[in-house]
């Protein structure tokens, strides 16, 4: 092969590369400049913040602090009201008692706390941003692209401004969950009301209704199902994120994985990791239920 | 019925970016097909000349494609048109303000549409109550003004279903019924009947009719079926390619096509129950004078003629005096008259063809 390429010019045979000097200046110019900016916002931001961590640390403490059986009937009674499936709620019962059986009890409720904490943040950041986002195709357009950029970057990279911004801690894994865990409620809120039914609006907006009550009383309920389904997938994208901001100091069961990891406990390991698995499975099938349940309306139920 | 509620005038839709410059083209001959291809514009409505008499029914009837469910979005502003006028008692439609527009559809206009377009998660009450919920009227009233016209349209009992679990006949009572709901004058009704079964539909207009006699809505009705136009329709317009072909009463329409597009259409109707009495009277000749020894029924000039016919048949006689209004007699039918007026034009070709063979 060589010799076939032998006479060509040497910016042929080999990458055209950024001299190694100027490669060099130009990441420390970067740096420097980012890390200017994150001393003089970092206490801001972290400040602005703040409230969100006192909530989630109260709420924490309640779920570690109130007696566990208290916690475990609130839960299993939760999951009964919003599937109404005897499975589901004995599985979930089953699972919680070997969680605490094997000492994952605290762990598993800073794990619940923190995705439930953020899974209503990425719902109330996402959501207006769907709907914002059916309303215009341009805003849809400049978002798309944006999102799906979000949906394939590789989790670990999330950390890196976040961390160079805030440090490592609460607050940052928080942020990182949550930008994680938004692309699908935030898309599936848009595809859901594009996909209401046109005759319907059409009904909606012949009775006269405003902006506002075709909003509430016809595609946010229509489009419900989609929207459950893309809540659906934020929690589960906030539990994968969970773990891996577990690097940065967010507590739960990814940290026992992580010291697993690092120390080679098999069986701690495995442990937290099935944890994980259960909260995986009773979160999702808890919602889903749910999300059928409310959708009983379109059954046809002749007779 | 003599006052007029809604008028169109110069209507043009012209579906594409440039409608408005395109509307000068067609107002200078370009048709339907050059439109498409030297321009990539859809002709939907041209020309549009109408007046709905208020407290009457006005049928707008076309084929499929036709523009019917064009139009009828024009009355109500879900559509915007290209050029021309639409003004609902007194009021001109396009002038309004968004506003305006939004308290024009909450009280003044209401719409029944062909596939029902109900909100499926809302229970048959609140589907019906949703124009009241719309207006912002309070819960009470909402479930009042909602029930009393549930039972008018035969649905008491069903209040707390949702849609899903009704027949489509009774979907289109819960169309109706949210419609009724907001006591509008003007009730649109696009192909509202259409998507049901024949006897369901006739049923359903009968229903219509019953409420109309006691009503007396201005009620706009878009359907593509003829016998449907000639029961309901006061007034029938034809629409054809976006424009208007003919506009009359039925009978009108039925004994003088206006050509033969509208002559195949109009082949194969029931004439015994479009044709009144009045229209093929003779009137020269009051049946009294004409032979006193026989006798007659009487009948108000509005009968149409197979009602005629049943009741002749009934009485056992072959003439009938006609009578106005006031019930003054101002003409006279026989019985061949009644038959020969109830004979299709195919019916009356083939007796023609027979006698003038046997003539031969
Ligand atoms: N949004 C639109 N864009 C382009 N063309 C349209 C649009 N809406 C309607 N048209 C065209 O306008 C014409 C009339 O359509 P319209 O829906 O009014 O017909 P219709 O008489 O109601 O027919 P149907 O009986 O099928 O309901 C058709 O040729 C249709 O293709
Ligand atoms: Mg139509």
């Amino acid at each position: 092969m060589e010799s076939v390429f032998k006479g060509l010019p040497s910016w042929m045979l080999e990458f055209p590369q950024i001299a190694g000097r100027d490669l060099r200046l130009l990441s420390r110019n970067i740096d420097q400049h980012y890390r200017a900016f994150s001393r003089a916002w970092g206490d801001s931001i972290e400040s602005f913040f703040r409230p969100l961590l006192d909530f989630l640390l109260w709420f924490e403490n309640l779920l570690i602090h109130t007696p566990w059986w208290i916690v475990l009937a609130v839960i299993v009674a939760i999951v009964w009201f919003a599937s109404r499936s005897i499975k589901i709620t004995i599985g979930t019962l089953v699972a919680l008692v070997l969680i605490g059986m094997f000492g994952m009890w605290e762990d598993t409720m800073s794990t619940l706390s923190i995705i439930t904490v953020c899974t209503f943040l990425s719902i109330l950041i996402g959501m207006p941003i769907g709907i914002a986002m059916s309303r215009s195709d341009k805003l849809q357009a400049a978002i798309n692209p944006i999102l799906d950029v979000m949906q394939t970057m590789p989790s670990f990279v999330y950390l890196i401004p976040i961390v160079m911004l805030l440090g490592i801690g609460i607050i940052p894994g928080l942020i990182v969950v949550v930008i994680y865990a938004m692309p699908p409620i935030i898309r599936l809120t848009n595809l859901g009301i594009r996909l209401v039914d046109k005759e319907v609006l059409e009904a909606a907006n012949a009775f006269g209704s405003s902006g506002w009550q075709k909003l509430i009383e016809v595609q946010l309920p229509l489009s419900l199902p989609t929207i459950m389904a893309g809540i659906n997938q934020t929690i589960m994208m906030a539990l994968a994120m969970v773990v891996v901001a577990s690097l940065i100091g967010v507590r739960g069961l990814g940290q026992p994985v992580l010291q697993a990891i690092t120390n080679q406990y098999f069986t701690q390991g495995v442990l937290n990791g099935m944890a994980i698995v259960a909260i995986a499975i009773i979160f999702d099938r808890t919602s889903q239920a749910y999300g059928k349940r409310l959708q009983r309306h379109r059954e046809a139920s002749h007779g | 019925m003599a006052e007029t509620a809604i008028q169109i005038r110069h209507l043009y839709k012209i579906f594409g970016g440039n409608d408005r410059a395109m509307v000068e083209k067609v107002k200078q001959g370009l048709s339907k097909s050059d439109l498409l291809a030297e321009h990539g514009h859809v002709l939907g409505l041209k020309d549009i000349n109408i007046d709905m008499p208020a407290g009457g029914i006005q049928v707008v009837m076309g084929l499929s494609g036709s523009g019917k469910s064009t139009l009828i979005r024009h009355l109500n502003r879900l559509i915007e048109p290209s050029a021309g006028e639409v003004i609902v008692e007194g009021e001109d439609v396009l002038k309004m303000s968004e506003r305006q527009l939004r308290d024009f559809r909450r009280h003044k206009i209401s719409m029944v549409f062909q596939r029902f377009a109900l909100l499926p998660h809302k229970t048959v009450v609140d589907n019906v109550a949703y124009g009241l919920h719309v207006m912002g009227k309070s819960k009470a009233e909402q479930r009042q003004g909602a029930s009393r016209w549930i039972e008018r349209v035969g649905l008491a009992g069903y209040e707390d279903n949702y849609p899903a679990q009704l027949s489509g006949g009774m979907q289109q009572r819960v169309g109706l019924a949210r419609a009724l709901a907001t006591d509008a004058d003007i009730l649109l009704m696009d192909e509202a009947f259409s998507a049901l079964d024949p006897l369901i539909r006739t049923d359903m207009q009968s229903v219509l009719l019953d409420l109309q006699k006691e009503l007396s809505k201005t009620i706009v009705f878009i359907t593509h079926d003829l016998d449907e136009a000639l029961r309901l329709g006061d007034r029938i317009a034809i629409l054809r390619d976006g424009e208007i072909v003919q506009q009359g009463t039925g009978q009108e329409i039925v004994l003088d096509p206006a050509d033969d597009y509208i002559s195949s259409f109009v082949r194969e109707v029931n004439r015994g129950r479009v044709i009144e009495a009045g229209t093929i009277m003779d009137s020269t000749q009051p049946a009294a004078t004409a032979n006193p020894s026989s006798e007659a029924i009487s009948v108000p000039e509005n009968t149409v003629l197979e009602e005629v016919a049943r009741r002749m048949t009934e009485e056992g006689v072959d003439r009938a005096e006609v009578t106005d209004k006031s019930g003054k007699t101002v003409g006279s039918v026989d019985i061949h008259a009644v038959m020969a007026g109830m004979a299709t034009p195919v019916l009356k070709d083939a007796i023609e063809d027979a006698g003038e063979s046997r003539a031969s």
